[in-house]
């Protein structure tokens, strides 16, 4: 950015010496006007102006440092104790005391920057060309408009050039002469730009008063054909996204219910204290990062993979502790389990209130995670979403050898299956159950280190998966882990389809009620349990 | 009257209730305020909201204590009789609202030209008290005919209802619902013209909700009481053998559930215009649990058990609110755990111990109360 500033400065030198062409200083006086409607008309004077000069001037006007003196008349620019004359650059000397900068209001500096982007179109370079044109794609800044007409037609560079057209018909649309909107509404079928479908949507949309913002009939056909166009074109790239962020919320929910498909999947220990186990996770994301960034700064891109470890570790062994202290005590008592983990819930909020404060803390994106692929139409896929999709699924993959593959998963299966058989064979039953359980919460962890990674870590942080992991394990069908994945992606990608039509919370409301529904057909879930296992 | 209670119990019923219902309000209006013996407003609308609450731990003893299923429901019946008052509260503030229009604030706020079709005949008392009973009533008997059908019980019943609130509440906290979102309703001025924050006017609705918490406890008596009561108890304790027996178990479950949801849904309505102010956070998910820890503190399976739960824990809740807020939570929080590991049967269950203790050739303990031999998941 330095550089650039630089080069342009470079470049406006060298424009400016030859010409050294003082600016209207009438005009650049007007800059410090009471009237902020006299201000912005002077400011849409000097973008016309075509004056390198004229970008100092404004650039000074958003800093701050420019200032009126001799009665409003003269404008002069104040930097490092000096003042020179804003209008010719000449030099004045040293700045007197008391001067005050004129004081620029939000309004104003949406004016500067469009004007600046106006003026920056001169340059000779094609990236301060291309900021500047894009800059004025969202201007309304009708004076502008021959600049930019001027400029399209004779910049050389395609990208530029097409940014430039659709700025230019941006603006053309909103002109008053019928024919030149009709023109600039073709234009801007070309667009990809969101806003831009935004703003042909709003001119063809009946208001209350049953008019439209568009007045003209053929005007409004025209902008409907190039409305369609634009519609046509992001449909395929908002489809992907929808199907991206429908898979993102599935495995975030598969991460927040993969834990709890296996305490009550398997184990039939209804955990209402789970979600805190997500938020002891994320908590535990939050202390490695500490530590990190005392101790080894350097590797502190790293941070979140030692968290993982120490996220189960923590959460395995609180779940082991609550296992022991608490829960076998409660075993074939469900209800009762309900009523006793929810008080756990309410502890363990509790006390991260008491160590952490009641407000959220901040866990920084590593920078692999920060960022993301750009897509046509100005969408974004985030990095941390995607590899929030991969670790659900390494998870998952973990999960299942450890049920299906190890000695330890052997076990679980069997005391799920006939507890007195396995105990007669030999199986430490209760040491299994301890084992899974830890093993469920661990899971837990790790799902609070991926939680870390995209939303707020609060006290409150457990409280509202909740429900939704209760939701995915029951549709998924108790104890089963293909159900459980298939149950979180599914509901996932329902609720982003849903959104766009019915707005986040209704989508929300609508998914409930379909489980709600669902589970009236078919109480055993997706993957009903067969057989014998069935009545247990 | 004999078969119901026997005739001490009845006397310190009655004692207890004419404490409650007369004494107090007596006090209060009578006694003038800086003397020795009134009864500050704060204690009658305290007391007030206990006895809603009261009621509400009533209902939950009769599905859950008696039943044996577990609603995680409860909260959002006893809003949803709130809310059905509160548009009535709503539509009585008239013109005096902030905007001085016959619309509720909230909705010149949105800009809302008119009533929507469901607000009419808020402006009826008549109506809404129908509605306080239809609303509650109608979810309760719909969700509970689909979910005892399906044979939906136990946890995942609990699950399910609790799945239900979420969604209530999410519904309820969004705008266009048209119940004020966020805020809900607050700001009321009169009922049937009189002004709600009178004494008078406080005095009497402290009344009726304690006569409907008497009305309701012999109600619940008289169901635990009557055959109804021998086949819930039966239900909750080995379903499936009624079931071969021949009883169809669905009606008399969906007929105790329907009937703890009206309960709850006028407790509800007792309740808003007492507190002033009601809105979708009363139907989180939390809330429903809190009212089965009233039940379970108190001695699930008994009656008297969940109104002095009810009025333990709320009274508990008042005091460490404001002296220690930080701790109320881990208070709540063990009281959950203590209570269900080492005092399954409440404090009643404790008094008996301590009485039997005492007398150890005394008769045994009333029938309702002994089983709590669980259902299987």
């Amino acid at each position: 950015m330095r550089l650039v500033r630089s080069l342009i400065a470079l470049v406006l030198l060298a424009l400016a010496l030859p010409a050294s062409a003082a600016l209207d200083a009438g005009v650049v006086a007007q800059l410090g006007a009471d009237d902020s409607e006299v201000r912005i008309e002077a400011i849409r004077k000097l973008a016309v102006t075509q004056d390198p000069r004229a970008i100092d001037v404004l650039r000074a006007l958003g800093d701050e440092s420019l200032a009126v003196i001799d009665d409003g008349k003269r404008a002069v620019i104040v930097a490092g104790g000096q003042l020179s004359d804003a209008a010719s650059g000449e030099k004045l000397g040293a700045a007197p005391s008391g001067l005050d900068p004129i004081i620029v209001n939000n309004r104003i500096r949406g004016e500067i920057g469009s004007a600046i982007a106006a003026l920056r179109l001169g340059s000779s370079d094609r990236a301060t060309r291309l900021a500047g044109a894009r800059e004025l794609q969202g201007s309304d800044n009708e004076e502008a408009l021959p600049i930019i007409e001027a400029a399209a037609a004779k910049e050389t560079d395609a990208e530029v050039k097409a940014v430039l057209e659709l700025a230019g018909a941006s603006l053309a649309i909103r002109s008053s002469d019928p024919a030149v909107r009709i023109k600039a509404a073709q234009r801007l079928a070309a667009s990809t730009d969101p806003q831009v479908r935004q703003m042909l949507a709003t001119l063809v949309t009946r208001q209350k008063d049953g008019s439209y913002p568009e007045p003209d009939d053929s005007v409004r056909a025209v902008v409907q054909a190039s409305l369609n166009a634009v519609n046509e074109r992001l449909r395929r790239t908002e489809m992907a996204l929808a199907l991206f962020s429908g898979l993102s919320l599935g495995s975030i929910l598969l991460l927040a219910a993969l834990g709890l498909a296996i305490t009550y999947g398997l184990m039939g220990i209804i955990n209402m204290a789970h979600g805190e186990f997500l938020m002891i996770g994320a908590y535990a994301t939050y202390v490695v990062q500490g530590l990190f960034r005392s101790h080894f700064p350097g590797a502190f891109d790293w941070y979140v993979v030692a968290a993982l470890p120490v996220a189960f570790i923590v959460t395995a062994a609180i779940g082991m502790a609550l296992e022991r202290s608490v829960l076998r005590f409660l075993y074939g008592r469900p209800l009762e389990t309900l009523l006793t983990t929810w008080g756990v819930s309410l502890l363990l909020i509790q006390a991260s209130r008491s160590f952490f404060g009641a407000q959220n803390v901040e866990v920084e994106n590593p920078a692999w995670l920060s960022g993301g692929i750009a897509l046509e139409g100005g969408y974004v896929l985030p990095f941390n979403r995607m590899v929030i999709i991969g670790f659900a699924m390494l998870v998952v993959l973990a999960v299942w050898l450890v049920i299906n593959r190890t000695r330890l998963g052997l076990f679980v299966r069997g005391v799920t299956q006939n507890r007195a058989m396995a105990s007669c064979t030999g199986v430490p039953t209760h040491r299994v159950d301890m084992l899974t359980f830890g093993l469920g919460s661990g899971v837990a962890g790790l799902g609070g280190v991926a939680l870390s990674q995209i939303g707020n870590v609060g006290p409150d942080l457990g409280q509202g998966y909740i429900v939704d992991s209760f939701m995915v394990v029951v549709l998924g069908g108790v104890g089963q882990l293909a159900g459980t994945v298939i149950a979180a992606l599914g509901l996932g990608s329902i609720a982003k389809f849903l959104e766009p039509w019915s707005g986040a919370v209704l989508a929300k409301i609508t998914v409930l009620v379909f489980i709600i529904l669902f589970i009236q057909k078919r109480p055993q879930g997706l993957f009903a349990l067969r057989g014998r296992s069935a009545e247990a | 009257m004999t078969r119901l209670f026997p005739l001490p119990v009845w006397s310190a019923v009655f004692a207890v209730a004419a404490l409650l219902i007369v004494v107090l309000p007596v006090l209060h209006l009578a006694v003038p305020a800086g003397h020795a013996l009134h009864v500050s407003s704060f204690w009658i609308t305290l007391l007030g909201k206990f006895m809603c609450y009261a009621v509400v731990a009533l209902a939950m003893d009769l599905i859950w204590g008696y039943t044996g299923i577990l609603s995680l429901g409860q909260g959002l019946f006893f809003a949803l009789g709130g809310y059905a008052f509160g548009m009535y509260l709503m539509r009585q503030i008239g013109r005096d609202g902030v905007y001085g229009v016959d619309l509720p604030d909230f909705m010149v706020f949105l800009d809302w030209k008119e009533l929507p079709w469901y607000w009419a005949g808020a402006d009826s008392f008549l109506w809404s008290m129908f509605l306080v009973v239809a609303a509650p009533g109608l979810l309760a008997f719909v969700f509970g005919f689909f979910a005892f059908r399906s044979r939906i019980k136990g946890v995942y019943f609990s699950i399910i209802t609790q799945a239900l609130t979420f969604a209530a509440m999410l519904a309820f906290f969004r705008n266009d619902m048209g119940f004020g979102g966020n805020n809900g309703f607050t700001d009321f001025k009169r009922i049937l013209g009189f002004p709600v924050t009178a004494p008078e006017m406080r005095t009497l609705l402290y009344v009726l909700s304690g006569l409907y918490l008497l009305g309701a406890l012999v109600l619940a008596r008289w169901i635990v009481t009557s055959k109804l009561g021998r086949v819930l108890t039966a239900i909750r304790d080995q379903e499936s053998r009624l079931m071969f027996l021949g009883y169809r178990t669905l009606y008399f479950k969906l007929a105790i559930w329907t009937l703890a949801a009206v309960m709850s849904g006028i407790a509800g309505a007792l309740y808003v215009p007492q507190v002033g102010i009601i809105n979708p956070s009363e139907m989180s998910p939390a809330n429903s649990i809190e009212i089965a820890i009233w039940a379970a503190v108190g001695g699930r399976g008994t009656l008297f058990g969940p109104i002095m739960g009810a009025f333990a824990v709320n009274g508990a809740k008042s005091w460490f609110t404001v002296a220690y807020p930080e701790y109320w939570l881990y208070f709540l929080g063990l009281l959950f755990v203590l209570v269900t590991l080492l005092l399954p049967r409440g404090l009643m269950g404790l008094l008996e111990k301590l009485r039997r203790r005492r007398r150890p050739i005394d008769a045994p303990a009333t029938a309702a109360a002994a089983p709590l031999g669980e259902v299987k998941p």
